[in-house]
């Protein structure tokens, strides 16, 4: 009880000079620097240590490698490199490796989640019952497993190029990965690709208007319907009008390997498989959850106005459910672009094979080249989760303060 | 015109509602939209489920000691898995390449870990010191039965300590509060070292002296750090055990080196065994990190908090195989050269530490569910702020999130994989290496299906317990 009377009357009143150390301002004070001095002294020991022990090595610390020629090959580019290429276009081609399987993955888990979530919800007792196993299965397996599975049980003793499984004599399947066919683009392509921009635009303001007028009148537009038409037909009139400048480049077989067209490596299509199949079960569980918590009485609503399911899905509960989904799926976005990292174990070359493994092998600079890998995933994540936040700003409740 | 109007006996309910075909009606085929859908399930169903039964069962050779009994049988025309590659190597894939002759020290700890847990986890059946008692008896039992007579001694041990601790410390002439005087520290002194050498006088007739001088010694040290917390339950006991002697008694039995055990190093661990140690001790440290850094993020010094922060985004943008990595690369930088760093513990240290991200993450969630009513309540009575933490927000807290902790132990569990990439050998990585082996090439999908059943079965069971562990503790503020 006088400790509290003592207390009460706040600090520095108290008769004793160790009141001062109740006063829980000093204490706050007291602790902080006790973590800055303890941080400080870790960094500093780390540093010191790192420098001694590169001095000692040899190694010359800085980003100046990034200018070297790197001297390997990676199997899949999507910009020009070779072997004489710098590291800095390694790390580029790492990037967007890792960004192709990331946005592959997520267009089709987002897909196939979506319709795991919506078909687990079905009246029908077999098919929701199958979601359901199917999630239950999927989601309680490690990660790597299904992509070490996927390539080396199921892509790799798949028969080889003179065996390839043959899909109509144009698209080929073998342990080389996937052969496709490779559009050849000719002089008078351009036309084409600036109809389909300007069809692009179009399109993007006829949904605008729609949308304005039914905000004004009430009457609906079919706006999407027509606005992809559009951007079908349209592109599809002018290739045939500038003389079908394109041919398709089909694999064939030439000695024991394909040549022509352009072939997906087994182990984007493994990394891919097992990315797609493993998020969308917690797509779908989002999904699910975010249906389930949209009021019952707006179904009832919808049914008692005479929507149909499939109308009702769309107009009333996704938007509502969305709300609810967008959050999580993020994150789950986001998991699916640091996930794609696991590659390194099959070899895709994406940025932690490319930069932090063989990158870091030849050149020896690990501090530099995981500092640089890091920053990197870093950066993605912070890009996507800005524009997902702001589309999650925009499609949030108005007036409703948490 | 009838006079009085009476009930007619209810008719039964129409035939195709009803049963057996109503039930298929409203539930199959209630629209066209819906025999489609039910049509596409069972082709689906028809085309990978027997397949994989013939597979998996049927077809599959179970038993053999070599390779010769599976291509035999696939000659007959047997193509079904060859489940005896799996029988072969059940031992690597469970304690990797633990010597044989050292195994049985990783199944005491198993049995006394299952044995301990069990009370802990089901704890509405074992409530009652008996029930529990009778546990500890059939666990001494079966340890003795499976491993000997030293391992059903550490059982019996282990598991009997909390019960006699709960016991002592209701008796308040033997136990003192904490800070009494120095009779009463004198007086528990004697009684650790009574308990220390009734071990020594059980163990050393079985087992060599020395073994039996340190048992002895280490159970009269454990008993007087355990005697001076005053007044716990058994359940109390059992936790703080296992949050200290639990480790302790990990660490010197399966590493080896002390009491005449031959020293085992962490290179040959591996296996169900190593992911296992991985998890295990990942969401142990993981949890006390991920409390303090959800306490630091919403602490209202400004250095701690932006420490906090920075340091809980940086590592959720990042993989974990980025920070495995650096863990296997850069730890080694960091300390002095003539300092060696073992593989497996910079691999814990990593993993620690990026859970301990995604744990403060759910605690806060925890911590901003705890009505402002409770912090304030703790305040009015002029409670320090770790009192107030401690004894009121954490435990609260804790039962709020423990379906977000579950989910993290869950990917926690799968996500130790991942060590594979650094070169250490997990279930996975063993699964894998053992496909090299060129006695038994060509096995890849056993391998894997077996891998993946047995993480299933863990994961899956982690979930359910969750689950229920959820129902328990509903506690709604809304």
């Amino acid at each position: 009880m006088v400790k509290m009377q003592n207390n009460g009357k706040g600090p520095g009143t108290g008769g004793s000079k160790l009141r001062f150390l109740y006063d829980s301002r000093v204490r706050g004070w007291i602790a902080q620097t006790l973590v800055v001095l303890m941080l400080a002294f870790v960094l500093g020991y780390a540093l010191y240590n790192i420098s001694t022990n590169l001095s000692k090595a040899g190694i010359t610390t800085g980003f100046g490698f990034l200018s070297e020629p790197a001297g390997f090959d990676i199997s899949q580019t999507l910009i020009e490199y070779s072997s004489q290429s710098t590291y800095a276009d390694a790390l580029v081609v790492g990037i967007l490796n890792t960004l192709l399987v990331s946005v592959l993955g997520i267009i089709f888990s987002s897909f196939f989640g979506f319709f795991l979530g919506v078909i687990r919800l079905s009246p029908n007792w077999l098919v929701s019952r199958m979601a359901a196993a199917y999630t239950e299965i999927i989601r309680n397996i490690p990660l790597l497993l299904q992509v070490l599975f996927w390539y080396l049980a199921i892509l790799a003793p798949l028969p080889g190029p003179r065996q390839a499984f043959d899909f109509s004599g144009i698209i080929f399947l073998c342990n080389r990965g996937l052969q496709l066919p490779k559009p050849l683009l000719e002089q008078g392509f351009n036309i084409t690709t600036i109809t389909f921009a300007i069809t692009f635009i179009l399109s993007a303001i006829l949904i605008y208007w729609s949308r304005y007028r039914q905000r004004q009148t009430g009457k609906r537009f079919p706006a999407y319907l027509v606005a992809s038409a559009l951007l079908v037909i349209l592109p599809l009139i002018s290739f045939t009008a500038s003389g079908s400048p394109m041919h398709w480049e089909v694999p064939t077989l030439k000695g024991f390997n394909f040549a022509g067209g352009f072939t997906v490596l087994p182990e984007l299509i493994a990394l891919w498989l097992a990315l797609t199949l493993y998020s969308a079960t917690f797509i779908g569980e989002y999904v699910r959850s975010g249906i389930m918590a949209v009021d019952k009485g707006q179904t009832e609503a919808a049914l008692a106005l005479g929507y149909r399911p499939g109308l009702m899905y769309r107009l009333i509960i996704i938007p509502q459910a969305m709300r609810v989904v967008t959050p999580p799926l993020i994150s789950q976005y986001l998991t699916l672009i640091k996930n794609s990292s696991l590659a390194v174990v099959i070899g895709y070359p994406e940025l932690v094979h490319v930069f932090a493994g063989t990158a870091l092998n030849q050149s020896g600079q690990a501090v530099e080249i995981i500092t640089i890998t890091m920053a990197a995933y870093l950066s993605i994540s912070l890009v996507i989760s800005f524009f997902m936040n702001w589309y999650n700003n925009n499609i949030a409740l108005r007036g409703q303060e948490g | 015109m009838p006079n009085h109007w009476s009930a007619k006996t209810p008719q039964p309910s129409p035939d195709l509602s009803t049963g057996l075909i109503g039930w298929l009606r409203t539930n199959l085929f209630s629209s066209p939209s819906n025999t489609l859908l039910t049509i596409v399930g069972v082709a689906i169903l028809y085309v990978t489920i027997p397949s994989f039964i013939s597979w998996a069962l049927i077809n599959a050779t179970w038993f053999g000691d070599s390779r010769a009994v599976c291509d035999e049988a696939a000659a007959n025309g047997q193509t079904g898995a060859c489940w005896a590659f799996i029988n072969v190597r059940m031992g690597v894939f469970t304690y990797g390449f633990y010597p044989e002759m050292e195994r049985w020290r990783i199944n005491v700890m198993v049995l006394i870990l299952a044995f301990n847990l069990t009370p802990i986890l089901a704890s509405t059946i074992f409530k009652n010191n008996s029930r529990q008692a009778l546990l500890g008896l059939l666990g001494i039992a079966l340890t003795f039965f499976i491993v000997g007579p030293v391992g059903s001694i550490l059982m019996g041990a282990y598991f009997f300590l909390p019960l006699a601790f709960s016991t002592l410390s209701k008796i308040d002439t033997i136990v003192a509060p904490i800070g009494a005087d120095a009779r009463a520290i004198g007086f528990r002194l004697l009684g650790a070292l009574l308990i220390g050498g009734g071990v020594y006088f059980i163990t050393h007739s079985l087992i060599s002296r020395e073994i039996a001088a340190t048992v002895g010694i280490l159970m009269s040290f454990l008993m007087l750090c355990l005697v001076l917390i005053r007044s716990l339950s058994t359940m109390g006991w059992r936790w703080i055990m296992l949050f200290s002697a639990f480790p302790v008694l990990c660490f010197y039995m399966l590493l080896g080196g002390v009491l005449g055990l031959p020293p085992v190093e962490t290179h040959f661990w591996g296996g169900l065994f190593l992911t296992l140690v991985v998890a295990g001790t990942g969401m142990a440290t993981a949890l006390p990190i991920g409390i303090l850094l959800a306490l630091g993020r919403r602490s209202e010094l400004p250095v701690i908090k932006v420490v906090c922060i920075s340091f809980i985004e940086l590592v959720r943008g990042v993989p974990l195989v980025s920070v495995l990595f650096m863990a296997s690369v850069m730890f080694p930088l960091f300390l002095p050269e003539n300092v060696t760093f073992n593989k497996l513990l910079r691999a814990l240290i990593g993993i620690a530490f990026f859970y301990a991200a995604y744990m403060a993450e759910v605690i806060r969630g925890g911590l901003q569910g705890i009505p402002k009513g409770q912090y304030e309540a703790a305040k009015a009575l002029g409670w320090p702020y770790w009192k107030m933490m401690t004894v009121v927000i954490l435990p609260q807290t804790l039962r709020l999130v423990i379906p977000g902790l579950a989910n993290n132990f869950l990917s926690l569990l799968k996500d130790t994989t991942l060590v594979a990439v650094i070169g250490l050998l997990d279930l996975l990585g063993i699964a894998k290496a053992a496909m090299a082996d060129s006695e038994w090439l060509g096995f890849t999908k056993e391998s894997y299906v077996f891998a993946a059943i047995v993480f299933w079965v863990l994961c899956f069971a982690i979930s359910r317990y969750s689950v229920h562990l959820e129902k328990k503790y509903h506690t709604s503020y809304h």
